[in-house]
This record gives structure tokens, sequence and C-alpha cells, in this order.
């Protein structure tokens, strides 16, 4: 189906000097109440200067069909909930900037891939929720509460700081092929989740959380594709991330 | 709410609207705090810390405009200090850019390397969005709707008030959905992550106790009867006007009216905007009409909740005739402590044929340990 949806004239003055210009979304639909299966619809749009994919997005919704579906909080790449396949590749909608995009022709969006669609570009994150809550991403301590703080210096606390700025958005895992082909793999998020903490020097959970990674669906099961690194919209070094893990257990030593 | 807001989309108010309805009162709601610098045009959040390492405001003239409004802490007074002195250089002609719109945040002088360390996601965000490169470019700022010191009224245990001093058996709230007043007018920076932290903490631990021993009690018929219905009224509506048409309507006549600079004419356009808004939003519909992830349902449904909450912040701030923390009026620019050392409490009344409005009470300010004074910047 083709919807040209022809913009009222524009309001907006063009940001930054970048001219408007026409663009054009497909889009991948899924109504779980009407269609037996997923697909694809165009819009035609006039966006300005430094306008994002959700901007696009909320232009279709809000001012030509209410019924589009998708997930979206913060809108600048810190809440995690807008990650979606565009031309191709997992993406932010938030953080992906029209004109970055060839305009020349249309740009696919999709449901990131590897979990259930529930609607439009909504899909199902509780797999992926699942496989981080199993390694246990908060500070595991024992003993007494102590009087004051745990202390860091900030050369260990640089030790993990890469994985520290994941934002669940799911990205990594849901490029990964490993985890498309086989449902029960852990995933790069996970890793990373648990990466976190088993390089933190304060914590005191790390053969735990070790030994659920060396499980058969743990991280033996990345075949280093780098996926994941590209994915990621933090920048975050995942694959690296991933075997440094491999060699902690390789050696036991963190 | 409002149009320039660091604020997500998702968060529309809903847990201080639901208690609203209820007959919960909302206590200070006119103390909204802008934050000074939002990214210009997107109202996205440059932390404090970026003046707090040393960047420094500047007009079109390339003026450090903030030794004219606080000698002393010049880039460093109080938000609101500095939210209204940038809009102030904007509406006097002295703003940026093309249309003159915003101010700008001068990193340039700094290394990047100190930079990098101390500020990556500001450097981030004004490369992401603005496609400005700050080691070598000022960043456009201009103030954006931050946080509402205002809220559902709690003890210092949570409990939820539901009066100025009856407390409601089982109802805790904290975070910024509630007032403790511990932010009084103007909260500082940092401590809505002090609040949550220890409000929410002994939020926990009371819900936690109450529950333990409260008696069961039996459901009324059909609790969610109400609720149903509000949902079904909202979807099954044909050919109504769009949510998005409205809610746009909203958040402008809230950024004109009733942001850093506010006056008895200005509060009064935006109560009528609210008005004629809440009249066109009883006529709205959604055009998805599915019982799967309608989030154009749950869009209407927080429309709602933003209109109510709207209106009693303008009636609050139409009401206090004085300016004092985050709550600025042109017409009356001093501090009344005689008349005005009170909270408001905002209660929302329903006429007999259905139609909202606020109905406003007092509440007494507690001084403990510091006596308030004049601020000095």
């Amino acid at each position: 189906m083709t919807l040209t949806t022809e913009a009222p004239a524009q309001e907006t003055p063009d940001a930054g000097g970048i001219p408007s210009f026409q663009v054009t979304l497909r889009l991948r639909r899924f109504n779980p109440e009407s269609d037996t299966e997923a697909r694809w619809e165009d819009h035609t749009l006039t966006m300005h200067g430094t306008d994002r994919v959700l901007d696009a997005l909320h232009k279709i919704k809000w001012e030509y069909d209410g019924s589009l579906t998708f997930r979206r909080s913060c809108a600048h790449g810190i809440c995690g909930s807008d990650a979606m396949r565009i031309n191709g590749r997992n993406r932010l909608a938030c953080k992906t900037l029209l004109k970055d995009l060839p305009l020349d022709k249309p740009i696919s969006v999709e449901p990131i891939k590897g979990l259930a669609v529930l609607k439009d570009l909504v899909v199902d994150m509780e797999p992926f929720y699942e496989a981080y809550k199993s390694i246990m991403p908060f500070l595991v301590t024992s003993g007494n509460d102590p009087s004051r703080e745990r202390r860091q210096s900030p050369e260990e606390r640089e030790r993990f700081d890469d994985t520290t700025k994941c934002i669940l958005c799911a990205a990594c895992t849901t490029s990964c092929p490993v985890y498309w082909s086989d449902g029960q793999y852990f995933g790069p998020q996970a890793i990373v989740g648990a990466h976190r903490f088993i390089f933190d020097s304060r914590d005191e959970g790390s053969e735990e959380r070790l030994e659920i990674l060396n499980d058969r669906e743990g991280v033996w099961r990345c075949r280093t594709t780098f996926n994941c690194t590209d994915a990621c919209p933090r920048g975050i070094e995942v694959t690296k991330a991933i075997q440094e893990v491999k060699q902690a257990l390789l050696f036991r030593r963190v | 709410m409002y149009k320039t807001t660091s604020n997500a989309h998702t968060l529309t108010g809903d847990g201080m609207a639901i208690a609203y309805r209820r007959g919960v009162p909302l206590e200070d709601m006119e103390f909204f705090q802008f934050h000074p610098t939002g990214l210009a045009g997107l109202g996205i959040l440059l932390s404090e810390a970026a003046r707090g390492e040393g960047a420094i405001l500047r007009n079109s003239d390339g003026e450090r405009f903030m030794e004219r409004y606080a000698p002393t802490l010049k880039d460093l007074a109080p938000r609101d200090v500095v939210a209204r002195a940038m809009a102030n250089e904007v509406r006097e002609g002295r703003g940026s850019g093309p249309n003159k719109d915003y101010v700008l945040l001068d990193l340039t002088h700094l290394e990047p390397a100190h930079i990098d360390a101390k500020l990556p996601d500001i450097t981030e965000f004004a490369r992401t969005y603005l496609g400005i490169e700050p080691y070598t470019e000022p960043v456009p700022v201009f103030p954006t709707a931050h946080y509402a010191m205002g809220g559902i009224p709690t003890t210092v245990e949570t409990e939820v008030l539901a009066d100025n001093e009856r407390v409601l058996p089982g109802m805790y709230a904290a975070g910024e959905v509630a007032c403790v007043s511990v932010h009084g007018a103007n909260r500082l920076g940092t401590n809505s992550l002090l609040d949550i932290n220890v409000f929410g903490r002994r939020a926990g631990i009371a819900a936690a106790a109450f529950a333990a021993k409260a008696p069961w009690v039996e459901l009324p018929e059909s609790p969610e009867a109400e609720t149903v219905a509000m949902l079904e009224g909202m979807r099954d509506r044909q050919d109504g006007e769009r949510v998005a048409d409205i809610r746009r309507a909203l958040q402008e006549t809230m950024d004109a009216n009733a942001q850093v600079f506010r006056s008895e004419a200005t509060l009064k356009q935006a109560l009528a905007d609210i008005a004629g808004l809440r009249e066109r939003y009883g006529r709205a519909s959604v055009q998805d009409k599915g019982k799967r992830f309608n989030t154009d349902l749950l869009e209407g449904i927080e429309l709602g909740f933003l209109l109510d909450l709207a209106e009693a912040i303008v009636t609050g701030a139409l009401e206090r005739k004085e300016s004092r923390g985050g709550h600025f009026r042109e017409d009356y620019q001093n501090r009344d402590d005689v008349n005005y050392m009170r909270h408001t409490m905002a209660y929302r009344t329903e006429s007999s044929e259905g139609s909202a409005g606020v109905r406003l009470d007092f509440k007494p300010v507690v001084i403990t340990r510091y006596q308030p004074m004049e601020r000095k910047f």
C-alpha cells in the first residue's frame, strides 16, 4: 500500500541551514487484530533540517495515522525504548538523523529481529529481560552493611566503564545471528550486563555470574561476528566485553 | 505539557492526575523548574556540569550577560535566575541564531580532553542533534521545562495527605509525583536523586509494614467499571479531533503564558485556552480502535491528565501574586512573605454539568532550623 501524505506548506524554518526535503519511509506494519502477516506501507513526508527518524514516525502518527505503534520515551538516546531496524541496521530512531541516510530511496523501518512482534514496531522484550535478570544485574556483597562508602580507585572504576553505558535497548542482542537462530542464547546484552559487575572491584558475585555464563547457552555461543559492536548506539565495545568474559572463564581471573 | 521540555514523552503526570481525580489535593503546583541549558529547539538537557566546569553563557554580542544579572555567582546562579536571564536576553533582541531565539553556551576555551573526560554526553548531544562541534563552536541553548516541585502532598514518612493534616491510610508517594516539600519552590541540582533515595526507601518500607498488618478490604462491585468506561468512551468516539492537535495547542499556550515569565494577563490567557482545549478534548477521538498495544488511546488518556495538571499549575500561579523560586510574576516581582509564605493546595472540583475546575486552599509553611532570607547573588 502506498499512502502519499502531502505535507502542509512549510511552517518551520530550516534548522541549521539544512533545507527541508522529501523522504519516503517504508514501514513494516503488523496489526495482530486484523493482519495474518506483516506488510509494508510507504509514507512520503516533508521533513526539516536535523529531524530524526523518530520525528518522522511522530509526524505520521500525529498527523496521518494514529494507529502506527512504536515505543519511545526520552527521545535522546538515554532510555533505550526506540531501537528499530532502520535500513537493515539496528539503531535508535531518536539518534538517527534523516539527513544522514540516503534520501533518494525509501528508508525501511522494521521491528528489531529475534523477538516476537506484538504490533507494528513493538516487540515482546520479556525474553530479553529474562536473560538480563539471569546474570544477576546487581551488586553482590557479603557481610554487614558498611559504615561508609565502598571505595574504588579511578583505575578500578575505569576497568568496567565501557559496559556501564548500556541502556538495555536490545540493539546488540537482536543484531546477533546466533540469537536469531537460537532462542536459548543469553545474547550480547546479558553478557555486557554481567561484565559490568564481574569487573567491578566492589562486587563479590563474579564466580556465580561466570558459572552462569559458562553454560551451554552462555558466552561460548558467541561467534565474534561484531554485529553487536556495530549495532550499539552507545558505542560500547560489546564483542570485546564478551571476549574478556571468555578469558576470565578460561583463566579464572578478573 | 510544555513544548520545550527535557522530560520524556512518557512523562505525563499520570500519578498526580489519578490521585487528583480521586480527591487528593496537589500541593505547590505553580512551582515548576525550567532548566537553563536545554538544546535550543529540542529541549534536550545539557547538564549543569558544563557551567560547573567553566562553560560561559553568551548573547549575540558575545557578552557574558550573567555578569549583569548575578555579579557574584554569574553563570552558576540558581536555575531560575539563569533561565530568566537567558529568556530576557532573547526578548530584548540579544538572542543568537537566524531567529534570535536562543543564547550560546561557550565551551571553546576548555581543553578538548577535559571536555571529553568530564562532559561526554554534552558533546555527544550537541554533535548528534545540532551538528555542532563544542570544542570549537558555542552550543545554542534555551530554558527547558524540567521538574515539578509540586505534587501529591505527603508527610516526611511519605504518607499521602488528604488535606492539610489528614493522612490517607495505606497510600504512599515518593519522587517527582510527591511533594514532601523538601525542594521548596525551587529544587537544587541532583536533589531529585536524594529525594527518591530517601523517600523511595521510606515509602517502600512503610507500604510493606502497612500491608503486613492491614485488614483485608472487600472490593466494591465492579471496581474497574469507571476506568473501562473512560477507556471505551475515548476509543469508541467517532470522527473527533486529533489528540495530538489539542496537545500541541496546550504545549504552545503553556510555553507562551506559564513559563519563566508569568503575569496576570498571560495566566488568564492560559486558563482560558485550557478551558477551550478541555471542551475540544471532550469531543476528541483516536484512530486506533484496537485493544492491543493501543498507544493512540494511551496518548488520548494522558492528554486528559495533562489538561488537569496544567489547570492546577496555572490556577496556583495566578493566585500567587508574588515571585518565589521557580515561579516569577512580572507584575509582582518580589517575594511577599507576609501574604504568600504558604503552600497552595489545589483540589479538583466538578460542577453538576460535569465540567472540571480547581478550588485552591492554603497550608502554612513550617519553619524549622533555617529562617528564610532574601536571596542575593
